[in-house]
């Protein structure tokens, strides 16, 4: 099955998203964020996967001969990682702080406004 | 909107999505092809700058411009989580922690492997153009590696240890110094992070021009910067109390 790397990829973003929906915990919802996130990974890394091919980091001396998976992909998803990591940061600050002011998590019970 | 609405709401978003995604699975390159323009371009682009990690090469030096993107999203995280999580008017920091008992054998394991770390990660941030590595993954192992001092020692012990003023000061001119180093390739090379420097010979500890001082001012700023927002966390958890 040649387009499986690609579907797991999909499914994370998905379940992910469902984890969202489903969520009674906003530490939880911040974790789901993060999976669904994973799954952009997964589809960047498996585009630019090549069979046999070698890792994009060539040898001392002579570059390596024969074929290198696609780098730009990797650069691309080490970019994802470090904004995902942000997010989740500035997300799980979000969360301290709605704790404190609510005394709750759970993304239900937060309905009323409050200044 | 009740759970169930919300669910149904959803299962329809996701059906719309997930069928649209396997038609568009369907038509892509299939899975492992040899069809890589990009690469084909990118790899001998890297290897005529000397530098052997390509996605290195990629990230610091054909893809910098997104890299100080890239980098300045984390600069504003870390601002906005310790405006987030700074005490408020009804908080007081705790100046005394109850520390718990450690095992002796975790402080032996700790202390042994803190330098080891330390270590790891600057290698990984200085030779991130040669091997597998730079200025992210090495700034993240040498910040949770100082944490090796609150797992093994205690909490005072890491404050003691980790001048969070200097820190700050060390994130904002690893940013900085990536905005000079390109405005540097502005006017020495007449383009904005244009790697102006000798290419240097294919291995070698100084090569690839600019991408070697790139990930050394990524790897101060996510060191720097990773410590500090731990710390925030850290002080959340431990010694930010309402003041009654």
């Amino acid at each position: 099955m040649n387009m499986f790397p690609y579907l797991v990829g999909g499914w994370l973003l998905l379940v992910g998203c469902l984890g969202v929906v489903r969520s009674r915990d906003l530490v939880h919802t911040v974790v789901c964020v993060s999976v669904a996130q994973s799954g952009t990974y997964v589809l960047l890394v498996a585009v630019g996967y090549q069979s046999g091919a070698a890792a994009p980091v060539q040898g001392e001396g002579t570059p390596v001969p024969g074929p290198v998976v696609d780098p730009v992909v990797q650069a691309l998803t080490l970019t994802d990682i470090v904004v995902s990591a942000t997010v989740t940061a500035l997300l799980l600050g979000l969360v301290i702080q709605i704790a404190k002011l609510h005394g709750t998590v759970d993304p239900d019970r937060l309905n009323d406004l409050r200044g | 909107m009740s759970r169930r609405l919300r669910l149904v709401v959803f299962g329809l978003g996701v059906s719309g999505i997930g069928v649209v995604f396997v038609l568009a699975a369907l038509l892509i390159p299939r899975f492992g092809g040899g069809d890589h323009p990009y690469r084909d371009l990118a790899v001998p682009a890297a290897v005529a700058r000397s530098a052997p990690n390509v996605v290195s090469a990629l990230n610091f030096d054909q893809r910098a411009l997104d890299t100080l993107g890239e980098e300045t999203i984390l600069l504003a995280s870390v601002v906005g989580a310790a405006a987030l999580l700074r005490p408020t008017t009804s908080e007081h920091e705790r100046s005394i922690v109850a520390e718990d008992r450690i095992l002796s054998a975790t402080t032996l394991l700790g202390y042994l492997l803190l330098p080891v770390t330390l270590l790891v990660g600057l290698d990984v941030v200085a030779h991130g153009h040669l091997t597998p590595g730079g200025g992210f993954q090495g700034g993240v192992v040498l910040a949770t590696g100082l944490h090796l001092l609150y797992v093994a020692g205690s909490y005072s012990t890491l404050v003691r240890l980790r001048p969070l003023t200097w820190y700050g000061i060390a994130e904002a001119l690893g940013a900085g110094a990536f905005a000079v180093l390109g405005v540097s390739g502005l006017v020495a090379a007449g383009g904005f992070l244009v790697n102006m420097l000798p290419y240097g010979r294919f291995g070698d500890l100084f090569s690839a021009g600019t991408v070697p001082l790139l990930n050394l001012a990524v790897g101060c700023e996510v060191a720097s910067g990773v410590i500090v927002l731990l710390a925030q966390f850290l002080a959340q958890a431990l010694t930010v109390r309402a003041t009654r």
